[in-house]
């Protein structure tokens, strides 16, 4: 089936090829979680067809297995003439790091970490931001006032979103706040056993609010939660529709406007390099609404998110980022 | 008083949901090493049949005639893709006298790498299989009077919170100790396996083929791998997820050494397996009184810390069966 569809790729690339020499060539190599994860890099997936949907230019993509093979992926991209490539997850840092010196006419597009380099676009997001809003709205819906945080791997990235989260709880009213972490290694993405341990535990103690941000391990957590009749909070895409009407909402990433962006800037010639910090302002974050999430949103909580959204785009309100000073103000 | 029994009963939930898997494991390493076949690749057949009873139970959920027993039909496969596991292991390292360990560590590659392949080929989520609906999953069953009972002071919680409010595979976990033990000590099978696993010599000499003995041996261990794996993926989680037994296999191996070998025992490692890891979880972020919150890294070692102390100081001699990782020569 893949076989098949990068067959297909390679053919209609070879036909199109003379046509579309003045035209780009993108690529974009995937996390280790799968194309198809219901998460950060589907919301990927989803931006790269949307170029090619509305500019009829295809694109190439690979999916790493291991964490070896994202610099294959993205070294063979450079040297097949591919630009620009966008890599999708911060484990693609030091692969990028090193093919971006090897090929500096390639347009090189990382997302979610930081490379600094005259031909590499770093785009990372204000999860802060997104996490105080659903931080808001948790610490709104629970009737406990405790709320719950599970991480994943527990790293800066992941601390600045529990950071934010309890931020947004505490403007909300929140009297304890439960902050976990799966792990200290890689496994903790992929391990729901624990990460629904967690969640039991802290439903035990008292919260019936729970924020996953913990890739694979937050479907372990959304479950737990929703099997004992609390509410979970998803991450990244929108997980909304996972269990309908149980999750309270979902810190969206825009990985989706990030590829498109990148796609789009090299064919229109607006292509930069340099650092992009997509928050609430440039629509980089933000939290999901929709039919799924309508019933457990009240008039006021909508008010509320609303208006803390506005305050945090005018800057009236300031979240505080957990990676600026590896501290946070709020326990 | 009544918050400490409650927390108290809390974490020993949280310590029998965690053993669960152990207990099977460690039953499963148990048939095949005392039948002298050493089973490295428990991880593997967990992993493996996790996978498939997942997969089982995404694929016939939605059908009307078997969706309401997807949970037993995962089960089923998971038992069956197990078994032809352990009929690959012991071909390996019984039919061909092949070396025990690496054909274990065969297998355990062999489940890490081809459950991603075919689930990204199957199901197309990044070697997950699809979210399951609660009808196809062992959900937890609610022992009669619990509701009414809790109320009552130190037994309410117990009965209400540790031994009801579990599914049922955590029942057949628990029952298939007293089971195990009982075809050990009380059954011929039982005396012909261990014996085999000591002098396969005398059983060959008393006329009963060790090849089939072995054999039947390993798809014990199988059946019970299989129960392990359904456990992991529709018990505990509703879904399956690349690499998910997460070191477990190696963990109930441990017992099982900890344990030397004996099924009564087994069950009390896995509990105290579970029982530090259940800590470890709720101590997570908490101050303890005169040292204060105590980091997530320390809490999540204290295990494999207490395990090696324990392994090295407490347990004395392990011996394991005499015959254990040697293929069987039949003299000419």
């Amino acid at each position: 089936m893949k076989r098949m569809f990068i067959g297909a790729a390679v053919a209609a690339f070879i036909a199109a090829g003379p046509a579309l020499a003045a035209d780009i060539k993108p690529a974009l190599v995937y996390g280790t979680g799968g194309k198809f994860d219901k998460s950060f890099n589907e919301a990927g997936y989803n931006g790269a067809e949307k170029f090619k949907a509305e500019t009829g230019i295809d694109y190439r993509d690979f999916e790493p297995q291991d964490d070896t093979q994202g610099e294959q992926a993205i070294r063979k991209f450079a040297s097949g003439g591919f630009s620009p490539i966008v890599a999708l997850s911060f484990a693609w840092t030091d692969a990028v790091e090193k093919v971006s010196k090897e090929f500096p006419d390639t347009k090189f597009v990382l997302v979610d970490s930081v490379v600094d380099a005259p031909n590499v676009r770093s785009v990372v997001f204000k999860e802060d931001e997104g996490s105080y809003l659903v931080g808001l709205l948790a610490a709104m819906k629970s009737g406990s006032k405790t709320v719950g945080f599970v991480g994943g791997m527990d790293i800066p990235l992941i601390r600045k979103f529990g950071c934010g989260y309890a931020q947004g709880a505490k403007a909300g009213g929140a009297t304890k706040i439960i902050q976990n972490m799966t792990g200290t290694t890689g496994a903790a993405w992929n391990d729901p056993v624990r990460g629904g341990e967690l969640a039991k535990s802290q439903i035990d103690q008292g919260a019936d609010v729970v924020y996953a941000a913990a890739g694979a391990t937050g479907l372990g957590v959304l479950q737990t939660t929703v099997d004992n009749g609390k509410l979970g909070i998803g991450v990244d895409s929108n997980q909304n529709p996972l269990h309908p009407g149980k999750i309270l909402t979902s810190m969206v990433k825009r990985v989706d406007v990030a590829v498109y962006n990148a796609y789009s800037d090299a064919k229109n010639d607006k292509w930069t390099s340099g650092t992009q910090a997509l928050g609430l302002k440039e629509s980089g974050v933000d939290w999901a609404y929709d039919d799924n999430n309508k019933p457990l949103i009240s008039d006021d909580m909508k008010a509320a998110v609303e208006k803390a959204k506005a305050d945090i785009i005018a800057g009236t309100v300031q979240v505080h980022d957990y990676m600026s000073d590896e501290k946070c103000p709020v326990e | 008083m009544e918050t400490t029994v409650t927390d108290l009963v809390l974490i020993l939930a949280s310590t029998v949901r965690l053993s669960v898997p152990l207990i099977f494991t460690a039953l499963a390493g148990l048939y095949a090493e005392r039948s002298g076949v050493f089973d490295i690749g428990l991880e593997g057949k967990m992993l493996f049949s996790a996978f498939a009873a997942a997969s089982m139970a995404a694929v016939v959920a939605q059908s009307p005639t078997f969706g309401p027993y997807a949970a037993w039909l995962g089960l089923a496969a998971a038992i069956a893709t197990s078994i032809l596991l352990s009929l690959l292991h012991g071909y390996a390292s019984i039919t061909q006298r092949g070396n025990q360990i690496i054909s274990g560590v065969a297998i355990n590659f062999i489940a890490s790498g081809l459950t991603i392949q075919l689930g990204n080929a199957w199901f197309g989520q990044g070697g997950r299989t699809p979210q399951l609906p609660n009808s196809a999953r062992f959900t937890e069953l609610t022992l009669p009077f619990a509701d009414a009972l809790r109320p009552v002071p130190i037994i309410g919680p117990i009965y209400a919170n540790l031994i009801s409010g579990h599914n049922i595979l955590v029942y057949i976990a628990f029952l298939a100790v007293p089971f195990t033990w009982w075809v050990l000590y009380r059954t011929r099978f039982g005396l012909r396996l261990r014996a085999v696993g000591e002098n396969p010599g005398a059983v060959d000499t008393a006329g009963i083929s060790v090849t089939w003995l072995r054999y039947r041996a390993l798809i014990c261990g199988g059946i019970l791998g299989g129960f392990a794996g359904t456990y992991l993926s529709i018990a505990q989680s509703a879904s399956f997820i690349r690499e998910m037994s997460a070191g477990k296999g190696f963990i109930a191996l441990a017992a099982l050494v900890f344990a030397k070998w004996r099924p009564v025992p087994v069950l009390f490692t896995c509990l105290l397996f579970g029982f530090l890891d259940a800590v470890a979880i709720r101590l997570q972020g908490t101050s303890i009184p005169g040292i204060g919150e105590v980091p997530v890294q320390f809490i999540q070692a204290l295990p494999y810390v207490l395990t090696v102390i324990l392994l090295a100081g407490f347990i004395g001699h392990a011996t394991p069966p005499k015959a254990g990782g040697v293929p069987y020569v039949k003299e000419r």
